[in-house]
């Protein structure tokens, strides 16, 4: 009998072929897929290069995503894309993404059933752990790893300790998945995770739809994770029926699995909250802190760009008009979310609240285009950093918040909740 | 793999700003990052670092920025190990992708004095003070590891997988 493991090591194990691998062992695992964007991958190709490799381990299992500057913002990143595009093109690789298909990459891999529940994977962008929200042990590596990674679909880890969140009960009004991990933020540090995979259990989470989950798995890195993992149930069955592109692969932590720590949290305790510059863990509830004036608003990116995002937004926007002196930068994350907010009437709502509607990319979220910030301006974003110039000069403030809480603050010029509006 | 050399000593949460400041990212270059190693917290460790010496720190060695410039410059300097309580986490990953040996071993770090010549056999995981005679037992790597520092790092050490699978 092997150990009792948790679900991070077990798909590492399987992954290893070993009966049972313990935390801090160093392992070889074979990858489902690499992952990278228009930024991280042209180093890849070039150490895919150095390696004298000629063809990718298999055309099928790399994905390329050019979503940070594209549609591409200066000849810069143009070039950069252009790198991505004539490599997927030369090595036959089956998933890239042009303008026009392409979404942010975390929101459109488990949209289009190309990430799997079970699956190991490794990406270029530290954002990657957003695939443990459907089951998959998937991690942020340089450019140097995804590289080799192309070459041998293979990876070496160092088997992380777990830390175990059960978050039991209801939610209070306004409050969602968001700030659910924002709060985790709060309590355990922007360090608090680190080297660890954090697991989520509990009702709450049972009760939250795989877009929370997937918010929630996103941010592991803003506490040092190196993954965030969700139990696959009927939810991520459901969310992936006739989409999956492999067959699923669901992995359960035993009930005597060895945890590092466990941390139960009441659910009526996670009020609304924001986190405040310049770091993800300095939460403060919205209601402490609605003397702060914003410039901005941006609903999208990887972490709060999904349908129910779009939805949560919408239904505060309805009939209200944008402060004048706020700019509200809407950003479905995927063409699928676009044309679903089409569909569902919510484009109007956007387009008559005097909200800005962008093409998928990151854009702002990195302080890349489409929104960046001004010497001293002040945004309240749906995105997942803060840090200090994290969306344009460097004494502009960004303030993350839930996409409820963001569209109510542009409504009222100032962080606010959706029932201040009324 | 036998390594010695004369020990620098340093605290904890070394952070990858001052084992290679940012204003030196714009090269590269091993030999030219060499030039500046530690130099915000040891001015002058690049003029005492000869070739094989030993860097032992505290807690947490590495910490902070993703750039794989740490771990080589430190490389470059000459230093052919890093013993220290705990490194950080993309510290640890970027030392062995670019074939630099580093060791966990918190009895070493509180024993081992700053001076004192050290070798150690990093197959093994066997650290011995040979000012002081004592010895200390690291948890060694698992040969693939091994493998990958004795090549040289990742890049090299896949390169020569994928040449000998064309059988070159
Ligand atoms: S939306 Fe932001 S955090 Fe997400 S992948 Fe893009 S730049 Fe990174």
């Amino acid at each position: 009998m092997p150990r009792p493991m948790t679900m991070a090591e077990k798909i590492l194990a399987r992954h290893a072929h070993l009966d049972e691998v313990v935390p801090g062992q160093l392992i070889e695992c074979d990858l489902d897929l690499v992952l990278s964007n228009d930024i991280t991958a042209p180093i890849a190709i070039k150490t895919f290069g150095e390696l004298g490799a000629d063809r990718v381990f298999d055309p099928t299992r790399i994905c390329l995503v050019p979503d940070h500057y594209a549609p591409n913002k200066d000849i810069k990143s143009a070039e950069q894309t252009k790198c991505v595009r004539d490599f997927a093109r030369a090595q036959g690789i089956t998933h890239y993404w042009e303008v026009g298909c392409m979404g942010i990459e975390h929101a459109l891999l488990p949209e289009q059933g190309v990430v799997v529940p079970g699956d190991l994977i490794i990406g270029a962008d530290s954002h990657t752990c957003t695939y443990g929200g459907i089951g998959a042990f998937a991690t942020g590596v340089g450019s140097t790893d995804a590289g080799v990674g192309y070459a041998t679909g293979r990876a070496w880890f160092k088997v992380p300790r777990t830390l175990r969140f059960v978050i039991d009960g209801e939610l209070p009004r306004y409050s969602s998945a968001k700030d659910v991990i924002l709060h985790i933020i709060g309590k355990i540090g922007v360090d608090g995770a680190l080297y660890a995979a954090m697991e989520f259990a509990g009702s709450t989470v049972e009760a939250m739809s795989v877009e929370g989950r997937l918010t929630i798995a996103n941010m592991a890195i803003e506490a040092g994770g190196k993954a965030g993992l969700f139990e696959v149930d009927d939810k991520t069955r459901a969310y992936y029926a006739g989409t999956a592109e492999r067959p699923i692969v669901e992995y359960h932590p035993d009930p005597d699995a060895e945890y590092a720590q466990v941390y139960h949290i009441d659910a009526a305790d996670i009020v609304p909250c924001v986190s405040w510059p310049h770091l993800p863990s300095n939460t403060r509830p919205v209601a402490e802190s609605r003397d702060v004036d914003i410039d901005q608003a941006v609903i999208g990116s990887c972490t709060n760009g999904r349908i129910e995002d779009m939805r949560a937004a919408a239904d505060v926007l309805r009939g209200r008009r944008v402060d004048p002196w706020v700019r509200c930068i809407v950003i479905p994350a995927t063409q699928a979310v676009w044309k679903q907010c089409v569909d569902e009437g919510l484009m109007d709502v956007f387009i008559d609240a005097g909200c800005a509607v962008s093409t998928p990319t990151c854009g702002p979220c990195l302080g890349g285009y489409m929104g960046v910030l001004a010497d001293g301006e002040r945004c309240i974003s749906t995105t997942n950093r803060n840090f200090v110039g994290r969306m344009g000069a460097k004494t502009s403030e960004v303030y993350l918040a839930n996409p409820a809480v963001a569209a109510a603050s542009a409504v009222a010029g100032h962080i606010a909740l959706p029932s201040d509006l009324d | 793999m036998q390594l010695r050399g004369t020990v620098h000593r340093f605290g904890r949460d070394v952070d990858t700003d001052v084992i290679i400041p940012a204003r030196y990212l714009n090269t590269s270059d091993p030999a030219e990052l060499a030039k500046h190693c530690m130099e915000d917290i040891d001015a002058d460790f690049v003029a005492r670092v000869k070739p094989g010496d030993i860097i032992v720190a505290e807690e947490n060695f590495g910490c902070g920025s993703s750039r794989e410039h740490a771990p080589v410059a430190i490389k470059a300097s000459g230093v052919s190990c890093v013993i220290a309580k705990s490194f950080a986490r993309i510290f640890y990953r970027n030392s062995i992708n670019v074939g630099l040996p580093i060791m966990e071993c918190p009895e070493a770090v509180d024993a081992i004095s700053a001076g004192d010549v050290v070798d150690v056999d990093a197959d093994a995981g066997v650290i011995r003070d040979e000012t002081t005679g004592a010895q200390f037992q690291a948890q060694p790597f698992p040969p693939f590891i091994q493998q990958i520092i004795a090549d040289g790092g990742l890049v090299e050490h896949t390169r020569r997988q994928l040449a000998q699978k064309r059988g070159e």
